[in-house]
């Protein structure tokens, strides 16, 4: 990756102009550069990492689902998993090896909210043979940032 | 009670400043001589397990035969340097007990030693303290801080033992390229002079590639003594590692001295530096943030009139005052008591030096460009 896709990967609201002098390009540049990366889909999208756990009356869950499914004659995985990330309840979805499939990540108000998305929509499509339920008890990292507060080493404010 | 020679040591200037920053409390602070990264999670985790499996007791005086090794072949390399890690390598406490083995090892009372100013702090008192004389060479601004190979060449008729070089540099950044090299040792090598090198921030070079002076020819390497270490390069001041590699003779001599003086370095530190080497990513992430803020922050501060040269290495800048007319203790003062901002003043790395300052960019880009806005507002008071 180059400087600028890096300084925007840990910070996506770096302005033009800091970009600019950070990478020693004029900002004229850095615009052109970052559209077409939009254009060509390099970068997908800028969001915000919000640790839920710190919002007072955001009471939500998240589960983490195991989905072993039967794949499908010429389209093979796509098109189950493409059925299932369309349902509004799935945050991410990958296709993996190992002794399940598809794994979801999957968020909901509360744990039945949860409960009744697996067993009233994901579990009864004819493709998903299995399901197993993961709910998330703690956040420690997400997206290479850590959550849980670290204590940080002081530098002396002057030496030589 | 006191030594003369220690007696006499001019205790520095500035310590009062030093203080004085110390005291207060939320200081955005360019004075931090350290990287602001914390030393790469492998380094530290291998350190943990050492603990846990016990490993707890001294080194070989030399140091650990796998972290000799290991750095041995790790100049090979990066810089074709061929030391032998059993006879030519020395682990010590940091580069300071390396160049302190140095100078004992090889000064005779009243032994002289070249400086080039401005110079790390330590330069010259190790000298004194070690029963030699200090040379120096002033480097100008207009001569990018650079040593000229002809005022080199005039200090030489007074016959010296050795040379300090430190590139890239504390304070000013400023680093030599191959050829820049090449000019300085065809004036060093007719005189019997020994170079004793400081390559610390050799892993923070950001244009060009460094250059290790042993690497010049097989005579450049006789009579070099290579320092370097891991605080910088690889933000692990804390863990005291440092290395010496020369000659056989004179690796020979300043074991002698850390057998009796140091014993070892210690054994953990050690340990974790072993794997720092192996942190080479680590290292350019590192290398490539830092490169970012120096091209950010110089031009800030030559857009808001503190002129300031472009460094090539380590990770400070060196700007002049020399459009205020203010003092740099005056102006570092200034700047801390009504806008908390910590800068040194140049007089800490030599004379001469009243009209500059040293500022560190190893800091967030969001304390850096705070700091920015603070010394324009302090600019505009003068």
């Amino acid at each position: 990756m180059n400087d600028l896709l890096e300084i925007l990967e840990q910070n996506s609201r770096v302005s033009v102009e800091d970009l600019a002098k950070l990478t020693g390009k004029s900002k004229k540049e850095i615009q052109r550069a970052i559209k077409d990366y939009e254009k060509k889909g390099v970068i997908v999208k800028y969001k915000t990492v919000i640790n839920k756990d710190k919002i007072k009356g955001e009471k939500g869950v998240v589960a983490i689902i195991e989905v072993q499914v039967t794949p499908q004659k010429d389209v093979g995985f796509d098109m189950v998993a493409s059925r299932i990330y369309k349902f509004p309840e799935v945050k991410g979805c990958y296709l993996l090896s190992g002794t399940y499939d598809l794994l979801l990540v999957v968020e909901g108000k509360d744990i039945h909210t949860v409960a009744n998305f697996v067993s009233e929509k994901l579990a009864p499509l004819s493709a998903v043979k299995g399901t197993v339920t993961h709910f998330m008890l703690k956040k420690y990292k997400e997206d290479g940032v850590v959550l849980v507060k670290e204590e940080k080493g002081k530098r002396l404010a002057i030496t030589y | 009670m006191i030594a003369k020679h220690i007696e006499q040591l001019a205790p520095s200037g500035i310590r009062e400043f030093f203080d004085l920053v110390l005291g207060m409390p939320d200081v955005i602070s360019l004075g931090v001589g350290e990287p602001d990264f914390i030393t790469p999670w492998r380094a530290r985790e291998k350190a943990i397990t050492a603990l846990e499996e016990g490993l707890t007791s001294y080194t070989s005086n030399k140091g650990l035969f796998v972290l000799r090794r290991s750095i041995s072949r790790h100049l090979e390399k990066k810089y074709g340097l061929k030391y032998d890690a059993q006879d030519e390598t020395l682990i010590t406490v940091g580069v300071s007990e390396g160049l302190d083995l140095a100078l004992r090892a090889i000064l005779e009372p009243g032994d002289k030693v070249i400086v080039a100013r401005p110079h790390y702090v330590a330069y010259p008192a190790l000298v004194v303290i070690n029963g030699g004389k200090v040379l120096s060479l002033q480097t100008k601004e207009e001569d990018n801080f650079k040593i000229k190979p002809k005022e080199l060449s005039t200090l030489l008729k007074q016959n010296p033992k050795a040379i300090i070089l430190n590139y890239p540099s504390n304070p000013t950044g400023v680093t030599y390229s191959r050829e820049e090299l090449k000019e300085i040792w065809k004036v060093l090598s007719p005189k019997e002079i020994i170079v004793i090198t400081d390559e610390v921030y050799d892993e923070l070079t950001y244009e060009g590639i460094h250059c290790s002076f042993a690497s010049l020819d097989k005579k450049s390497r006789q009579r070099t003594i290579l320092l370097n270490g891991f605080s910088k390069g690889y933000a692990m001041t804390g863990f005291r590692v440092g290395y010496a590699c020369a000659d056989k003779r004179i690796i020979s001599a300043m074991t002698k001295i850390h057998s009796f003086s140091m014993l070892c370095g210690p054994v953990i530190s050690q340990i974790a530096a072993a794997e720092a080497l192996l942190a080479q990513k680590e290292v350019k992430q590192m290398r490539s943030e830092y490169n970012r803020r120096r091209d950010f922050f110089v031009k800030e501060l030559n857009r808001i009139g503190l002129r300031t040269q472009k460094p090539q290495g380590a990770f400070y800048c060196f700007p002049s005052l020399k459009n205020f007319k203010i003092k740099a203790l005056d102006f570092a003062k200034g700047l801390l008591m009504k806008e908390k901002v910590a800068v040194v003043p140049g007089t800490a790395f030599g004379e001469g030096l009243e009209y500059y300052l040293r500022m560190a960019y190893a800091n967030s880009l969001d304390n850096l460009k705070e700091a920015v806005i603070r010394i324009e507002r302090f600019i505009s008071t003068l």
